[in-house]
């Protein structure tokens, strides 16, 4: 059976990509969060799980106006890196995992949660950045790849609870893979950042800190928080949080926390990553 | 339209319903630079790129003098509108910065965001300013 050994959280910001492809991480500015990323890449060399599910959202990449589903799973053999305006992100071709992949497909419509399947997925650096962050720059990743992307740009968004119970169900789905894999799951994005309008650049410490305290110890309270509390509180791309909590519901109901990063700024972003063990 | 409970959050655009209709051709222009071939083009004559979009002139004019608030206000999408700063080769700081109230220089907007971000304080709700 397959088992899900931890869970990550990790913002996503794309300035982080570029600093690494660019070679600027000896720079002051970048210098003390890269620091900050030594623990959690130490971490990762020691916990390298057969597949990752990383629980990312496309940025007008892959979906636009013309199209955009709520749920969408990853089921090809490979994701190649997208052109999100400036030319692909020079990293490694992400490796899928079909088999997982569709168990979860089949799995989470039973439960009936209406997944969208996509056989071609470009993928933005909702879901390369976390693996640079995670894994430095290989010549090919360590693991295999399900991309979940969710909808968090254009409203109606999921609930942060039905993201929850998401997660909830992925942690059966996954329990119920009959072969005998290790499995990670990330939630990326956030924390708290506002990219657009007059009030771009917001930033609210003490919100970050109580959801990732919750993510811990009481995560049906980050499940209750409705979307405006988000826009309202953490930036109206701070919503993105919501990601987290489909990491948070696949693990078990007590984890322990391993590691903990928070680093303002990163770009207008306030940086935070979690790693939460299953005990 | 219906008026929605984040309305009186101020300086935010939200891609709902209301955002996506205003802002439909706008938003696929913008998209269209995701492609080599779509920001050659562009490059070559904006306006001429622009016009095979259904965009209004008032969306045209906020593009061609990079005018990335007034492009919020006319639908564009935050993520959307980074396509172009992109394509001018510009950090994202730099829209950040066009965008607030007071407007920021890139330096100014950096050193606000290493004193620790625009704080929320006075900043969650309309009312709060008054």
């Amino acid at each position: 059976m397959a088992k899900i050994i931890a869970g990550m959280g990790t913002s996503h910001v794309p300035g982080v990509g570029a600093a690494m492809d660019n070679g600027k991480t000896d720079e002051a500015y970048w210098k003390e969060l890269f620091a900050g990323f030594a623990p959690l890449r130490d971490w990762h060399k020691q916990n390298v799980p057969d597949v990752n599910i990383i629980v990312y959202n496309d940025h007008a990449t892959y979906y636009s106006l013309d199209s955009y589903s709520t749920f969408t799973i990853g089921v090809a053999e490979e994701f190649q890196p997208a052109d999100e305006g400036w030319g692909p992100r020079k990293v490694p071709v992400v490796k899928g995992h079909p088999e997982l992949a569709w168990h979860l497909v089949e799995q989470l419509m039973a439960e009936e949660f209406d997944m969208s399947v996509a056989g071609s997925l470009d993928v933005d650096h909702g879901l390369t950045v976390p693996l640079s962050i995670a894994y430095d720059q290989p010549q090919e990743w360590p693991t295999a790849v399900v991309p979940l992307c969710v909808n968090v740009i254009q409203h109606p968004l999921p609930t942060a609870l039905r993201c929850y119970k998401l997660g909830q169900a992925i942690g059966r789905a996954v329990a119920s893979f009959p072969e005998d894999i290790s499995v990670g799951i990330w939630g990326t994005g956030g924390l708290s950042h506002q990219l657009g309008g007059e009030r771009a650049g917001v930033i609210n410490a003490e919100f970050d800190t109580a959801f990732l305290d919750n993510l811990v110890s009481d995560p049906e309270a980050n499940s209750r928080l409705s979307h405006t509390d988000f826009i309202r509180e953490a930036g109206c791309e701070g919503v993105e949080m919501i990601m987290w909590n489909v990491m948070r519901g696949a693990l078990n109901k007590q984890v322990k926390e391993i590691y903990r990063l928070y680093h303002i700024p990163v770009s207008a972003t306030a940086y935070g990553a979690i790693i939460l063990e299953n005990t | 339209m219906t008026a929605r409970d984040y309305d009186d959050v101020p300086g935010t655009y939200v891609l709902d319903s209301r955002q996506y209709r205003r802002g439909y051709a706008l938003n696929m222009f913008l998209m269209s630079l995701n492609k080599a071939e779509g920001r050659d083009e562009f490059a070559k004559d904006e306006k001429a790129y622009m016009s095979k979009f259904k965009v209004t002139d008032a969306q045209m004019d906020a593009v061609l003098s990079r005018d990335y608030l007034e492009l919020l206000k006319l639908g564009a999408n935050v993520y959307y509108t980074f396509k172009l700063v992109s394509h001018d080769k510009q950090p994202p700081q730099v829209m950040y910065g066009k965008m607030s109230n007071p407007e920021l220089s890139f330096d100014e907007f950096q050193a606000m965001m290493m004193a620790g971000g625009r704080p929320i304080e006075g900043n969650r709700s309309k009312k709060e300013q008054g």
